[in-house]
């Protein structure tokens, strides 16, 4: 299916909960409201059409001048001998969450793809990104006394972690580009 | 320091018994099973046949802290990883040697400026006796600074240091 088609499909379904639709990007997606994305999940799941039964990746962005920051699913339907139609499916879309950069909370999908459990914890440890019902979110990559979420672009370093000096240049805490 | 160090006066029987327990020391440095990153793969090199760390007696790398003499830090050292490092340093029976392998244990190399989580240099963790730079450090360069521990390690004696008792006197005072 077009990914035109799959927006179609969105739209009439969810309506409001579907804010925007970007068909011309590499990978096409659209950017849908946080708080109707698990019904939307759950929909790209299971829906006949749709069978998206792979979520390939989560992508977690810092839209530092919107003051937002934002995940993207990337989702795949991998063909499965016997069951129904998306023998022939195979198809990509992504879909775009965007919430305040104040109170960044975003519904967890690991009840829908268990995928998602690790590459949510991820994003909460680089991004901040709290995933709400999420089993056990916990930094993943950081020690779990971390100050900080370090991909934010304003981010600051620790100048000293657990009585090792952390000499960045010139005492600076963040890095000038 | 071990248990036989600092015993001896200087001229007793210090002078072959050095060079027997320097010959010992040296010739079987016994390194730990511990690789951090991609130096790990060029000190893997170093193990194998083409260049063969075991002509020097180095060959024997140990799965625990407690049977190694030298330590060779290869890799990116974290700030998660550097409470295990001190750890595994601290497991380690005198005497031990510490060789930081590859720019990011020498000084943070490329993670000096941007990485927020690598330690700008492993001698902030523990002591370093030898620093192989490099981005990998190529297997010779090892091999280099493998041979300069042992001429360091040749020129250990067990004698007590003739500044202590100097030392002890201006303490004393």
């Amino acid at each position: 299916m077009a990914p035109e088609e799959i927006c179609i499909i969105l739209t009439g379904e969810f309506g409001d909960g579907v804010v925007d639709t970007v068909l011309d990007a590499c990978r096409p997606y659209a950017v849908v409201r946080v708080d109707g994305w698990s019904d939307i999940a759950r929909f790209l799941r299971d829906d006949g059409r749709m069978r998206f039964n792979m979520l390939q990746c989560v992508t977690a962005l810092d839209l530092l001048e919107d003051n937002k920051l934002a995940a993207v699913y990337d989702l795949f339907s991998v063909p499965v001998v016997g069951v129904g139609p998306c023998a022939t499916l195979r198809q990509h879309f992504a879909i775009r969450v965007e919430v305040d950069r104040d109170a960044p909370h975003i519904p967890s999908v690991s009840g829908i793809w268990p995928a998602a459990e690790w590459h949510e914890r991820e994003a909460y440890d680089m991004m901040g990104i709290v995933f709400d019902d999420h089993p056990n979110l916990t930094r993943i990559l950081c020690p779990d006394d971390w100050e900080g979420y370090p991909l934010r672009k304003d981010y600051e370093f620790p100048l000293e972690y657990h009585g090792i000096p952390a000499t960045t240049e010139h005492q600076l805490n963040s890095p000038r580009h | 320091m071990s248990w036989i160090d600092n015993r001896f006066e200087e001229g007793l029987i210090v002078t072959s018994l050095d060079w027997a327990i320097n010959w010992g020391r040296t010739s079987s440095i016994w390194p730990m099973t511990f690789g951090l990153a991609c130096c790990a793969i060029e000190m893997m090199a170093v193990g194998a046949s083409r260049f063969d760390i075991d002509r020097f007696g180095a060959g024997a790398f140990r799965a625990t802290p407690r049977q190694s003499d030298l330590m060779i830090v290869a890799g990116t050292v974290t700030y998660k990883m550097a409470s295990r490092l001190k750890r595994l340093y601290n497991q380690m029976p005198d005497p031990k040697y510490v060789i930081a392998m590859g720019a990011c244990t020498v000084g943070g190399g490329p993670y000096f400026k941007h990485g927020y989580h690598v330690v700008k240099g492993v001698d902030l963790v523990v002591p370093v006796d030898f620093y192989v730079p490099g981005c990998p450090p190529r297997p010779e360069a090892l091999l280099e600074g493998l041979m300069r521990l042992q001429d360091k390690i040749l020129h250990q004696t067990r004698a007590k240091d003739p500044m202590s008792r100097v030392r002890a006197e201006v303490l004393a005072k």
